[in-house]
């Protein structure tokens, strides 16, 4: 009898791959790869897909248009890579639907590459700058999003064509144990925030002596403006899935639970289309790859939570209780799903197993720091030239990931403070911008790795309004269960409203410090444990921000409403100009005796769009805190006023 | 049985008993608003049964005795969590004792006697719910100011005959108790149970008044 090994299964389907690549590349036609992320889809992606079609078609000419994920470069969408037979592949950025049209006129047709709207060429060439030679390019070092942006997630043998699952065949052939080792070996740590060593979480489930085991892969990401595990599931669902086959092999689960956030639409419909199409390929469910190995694998969509992101609530939640953190321990992995010893792990961490098991742990330490090995993926929003998912080696500085890698801060303003970490962690000011990017770099300055969200600040932002944003989301998301964050991060929030709207007392800042350390301390879980970290790092670096609103009422960063005015400067305002007036959403803008302008201090509500309207040459509309410097201008007495006396 | 000492005190107790248990039974008193005995996984929401083992501050309800281990109930670091999560507790309470029935009985009195805090504790301002009285269920009201929401009732409820009648609703602040049914035919168990009245350590859930009905 012959004996069916993985491999030879897998050939099989491997060259079902091939045999389909081949044929479309044997047509030779040019290729239009199109970002079609929800980043992408949002920049209007679905209508620059319609006019290449449409430009296409009026053209005449025949092209392969390639739905595929996000490459991370979110300042560049919709970005379009096109590869013209004859040329270097050439990205695009920012293409609208008349720069399709364009494109495919000129460059498809005509064979112009259009120097002025490109991004660069992803191939070294003689015409076209290379985008290697970009630092938003040339720094990333990319291993869990190495094959995002460049395969259709909604295509299974797009990702095996790029070598997809044939480390899941390699490894079925070698004992769960080597596998395990492996990822030891490897010093692979959470990607979700704490930064526990998956080996450990791994070995700790394998050794548990029940039969049913849980993998769980926790891709419940809430934090306000960090959007990494949704673009990698958008992107490039299999990688995670082939991580979690393998972590299922490696401590011997067999049943698996991708918990994703409703929110999340497009993730929930590319993961549910991977999942039919790996179980109908026998990569999931029963017998994987002939082998009697079997392992089932599901979604299931969160209802919004952001507590439920705790491994503890996520549990009650799946077993359909409240989500409601538990006392830990037991730990899920000794504890968890109906008792069953569970692993959960963020989406990055799985996404880093197979390239892990493919090029080996060495591999894998050559890079980062030795504490903290590997590459971390980062959302770089806020004030930054080039935001987007940026993945990097970790013990990269904070410096060249914000000012060189994404390209410093707009508008020639200068940079205030990074938040890293979500409303976990906290904002560092630029003296720790030389900080290396690790678990315990980041910790030890009183921020967190978190998951990897990192909101870039510049000096217009109020380090205690930060706060207040931040407290305000985890009060709102906290679960209600324990006295400390029920309660606790409700005052937090409350004292800091008070701070920003100008009626902070001076005991305040002590109550500050001393609830959040209480908080910090007392809190049952996670979110309660590391809920005041924003107030208490802006306490730190920040000190003289919130005396400076308490004593003078003034806010100076200019950014709290209640503590600044707009006002207008006489002596450079242009007579007869009235530029602002009509941008005034409630007339507050009024004209002088002298025909120059000035604004109702009583009616303005502060919007700041006059300062927007008034022409840079005169540049009079000014901006104050405390509120009470600006000057008051009394109105003229209108003339249907005199005539009624 | 195993030897434990607590604040210079030496106790014995069977092996796999919860610290606080332990204490509560040898009469050192540890305040603690949500524990219940014999429950298999602690809660630990009230966050006032803090002790002190090796330095590390840690709700007793959730340690179990498994060996001679040296506890204290009485450090500065205790304390200082204890105030502080009482403080909080009552910064949402309305303090009317005079007005509430538990008066006098109120574990939150007692708690606040013990770790000398005042009922009502400068530097926090009080947060209160609207409304004060929710009357959804046929015969009992509940008060979610008065309500400290240990959920022993919840608990207590849950591990009844027959289906459960009362679970937590809302979220974060704004967390209440809610009975699942408003009349007496869809709430058959509630009128001999009772289970809910007799736990509740405050004067939350109150048998309404005949006149009232």
């Amino acid at each position: 009898m012959s004996q069916t090994t993985p491999r030879i299964s897998f050939n099989a389907i491997r060259e079902q791959a091939e045999k389909r690549r081949k044929e479309l590349d044997e047509t030779g036609l040019p290729k239009v790869h199109i970002g079609m992320a929800t980043c992408g889809i949002a920049a209007g992606a679905l209508e620059t897909k319609t006019a290449f079609e449409q430009a296409l078609a009026d053209q005449n000419i025949a092209a392969r248009i390639h739905a595929v994920g996000c490459l991370g470069h979110c300042y560049a969408e919709p970005l379009v890579l096109v590869e013209n037979p004859g040329w270097p592949p050439i990205f695009y950025y920012g293409v609208t639907p008349g720069n399709a049209g364009m494109i495919v006129r000129a460059f498809l047709r005509d064979g112009d590459p259009l120097l002025e709207t490109l991004l660069g060429a992803t191939e070294p060439n003689d015409l076209i700058p290379q985008v290697k030679d970009f630092p938003r390019f040339a720094f990333e070092k990319k291993v869990i999003t190495q094959k995002s942006g460049f395969i259709d997630p909604e295509d299974v043998y797009d990702y095996i064509d790029h070598g997809g699952y044939e480390t899941l065949s390699a490894c079925l052939e070698k004992s769960p144990g080597d596998i395990l080792q492996e990822v030891v070996h490897s010093g692979l740590r959470g990607r979700g925030g704490a930064g526990f060593p998956t080996g450990t979480k791994w070995r700790l489930a394998r050794e548990a002596e029940i039969e049913h085991k849980v993998v769980i892969c926790n891709a419940d990401e809430g934090d306000p403006g960090a959007y990494m595990d949704r673009t990698i599931l958008e992107s490039n669902p299999h990688q995670v899935i082939e991580g979690m086959v393998l972590c299922a092999y490696a401590v011997g689960a067999s049943k698996g639970i991708i918990y994703v956030r409703a929110e999340y639409p497009l993730a929930v419909r590319v993961i549910t289309k991977a999942l039919q199409q790996a179980e109908g390929l026998g990569l999931i469910g029963k017998n994987i790859l002939g082998t009697d190995f079997s392992f089932d694998l599901s979604l299931f969509q969160g209802s919004g939570a952001f507590v439920c992101g705790e491994e503890t609530a996520m549990i009650q939640s799946i077993e359909g209780y409240r989500g409601v953190a538990q006392h830990r321990p037991p730990y899920p992995v000794e504890k968890g799903l109906y008792g069953w010893p569970t692993v959960i792990n963020n989406v990055k961490t799985f996404a880093s197993i197979a390239p892990i098991l493919e090029r080996g742990a060495e591999w894998y330490r050559s890079m980062g720091t030795d504490k903290s090995p590997g590459t971390a993926v980062f959302s770089v929003v806020g004030n930054v030239v080039h935001p987007g998912l940026v993945e990097i080696p970790m013990g990269v500085d904070l410096r060249t990931l914000i000012l060189e890698i994404c390209g410093g801060i707009p508008n020639k303003k200068a940079f205030k403070a990074v938040q890293i970490g979500g409303p976990s962690g906290g904002c560092l000011p630029e003296r720790f911008l030389d900080t290396p990017i690790d678990f315990d770099s980041l910790t030890e300055a009183g921020a967190m790795m978190g998951s990897g969200g990192i909101v870039v600040m510049d000096e217009d932002t109020c380090m205690v309004e930060v706060a207040r944003y931040f407290l305000d989301f985890t009060q709102k998301e906290s679960c209600g269960k324990c006295t400390f964050c029920r309660v606790g991060t409700k005052h937090l929030l409350g004292i800091l409203e008070r701070i920003t709207k100008g009626e902070g007392r001076e005991t305040d800042l002590k109550t500050l410090q001393e609830l959040s350390q209480d908080i910090k301390l007392g809190s049952l879980c996670g979110l309660g444990k590391t809920a005041p970290n924003p107030v208490i790092t802006s306490l730190r670096y920040f000190r003289e921000e919130y005396e400076a609103h308490i004593k003078e009422k003034r806010c100076p960063a200019k950014m709290c409403r209640s503590l600044t005015a707009f006002y207008i400067d006489l002596d450079k305002c242009a007579r007869g100009c009235d530029a602002c007036v009509g941008s005034c959403p409630v007339e507050a803008i009024f004209t002088t005796k002298d025909r120059k302008k000035a604004v109702d201090q009583i009616l303005c509500v502060k919007c700041g769009e006059c300062m927007v309207a008034c022409p840079v040459e005169y540049s009079a509309v000014k901006k104050i805190s405390p509120a009470q410097l600006a000057p008051i201008i009394p109105r003229p007495e209108k003339k249907e006023d005199k005539k009624a006396e | 049985m195993t030897k434990l000492l607590v604040d210079n005190k030496e106790i014995e107790i069977e092996p796999g008993t919860v610290l606080l248990e332990a204490c509560l039974r040898n009469h050192i008193y540890i305040p603690n608003l949500c524990y219940l005995p014999g429950m298999p996984h602690p809660d630990a929401s009230c966050r006032l049964c803090f002790v002190e083992i090796d330095g590390k501050v840690v709700p007793s309800c959730t340690v179990k005795v498994n060996g001679p281990m040296r506890v204290k109930t009485d450090t500065p670091a205790v304390r200082k969590l204890q105030q502080s999560a009482l403080r909080l507790l009552l910064s949402v309470h309305e303090v009317d004792c005079a007005n509430c029935p538990a008066n006098k009985q109120c574990a939150l009195q007692e708690i606040a006697r013990f770790l000398r805090v005042g009922l009502k504790p400068k530097g926090l301002d009080r947060l209160l719910k609207e409304p004060s009285i929710v009357s959804d269920h046929p015969f009992i009201d509940f008060y979610p100011n008065r309500c400290v929401l240990c959920g022993r009732c919840v608990r207590l409820c849950r591990t009844k005959e027959g289906r459960p009648q009362m679970n937590f609703s809302a979220r974060g602040f704004n967390t209440v108790i809610s009975f699942y049914g408003a009349n007496r035919e869809s709430m058959p168990t509630c009128e001999e149970c009772r289970s809910c009245l007799k736990a509740c350590p405050v004067g939350a859930l109150v048998l309404r008044e005949p006149a009232r009905e």
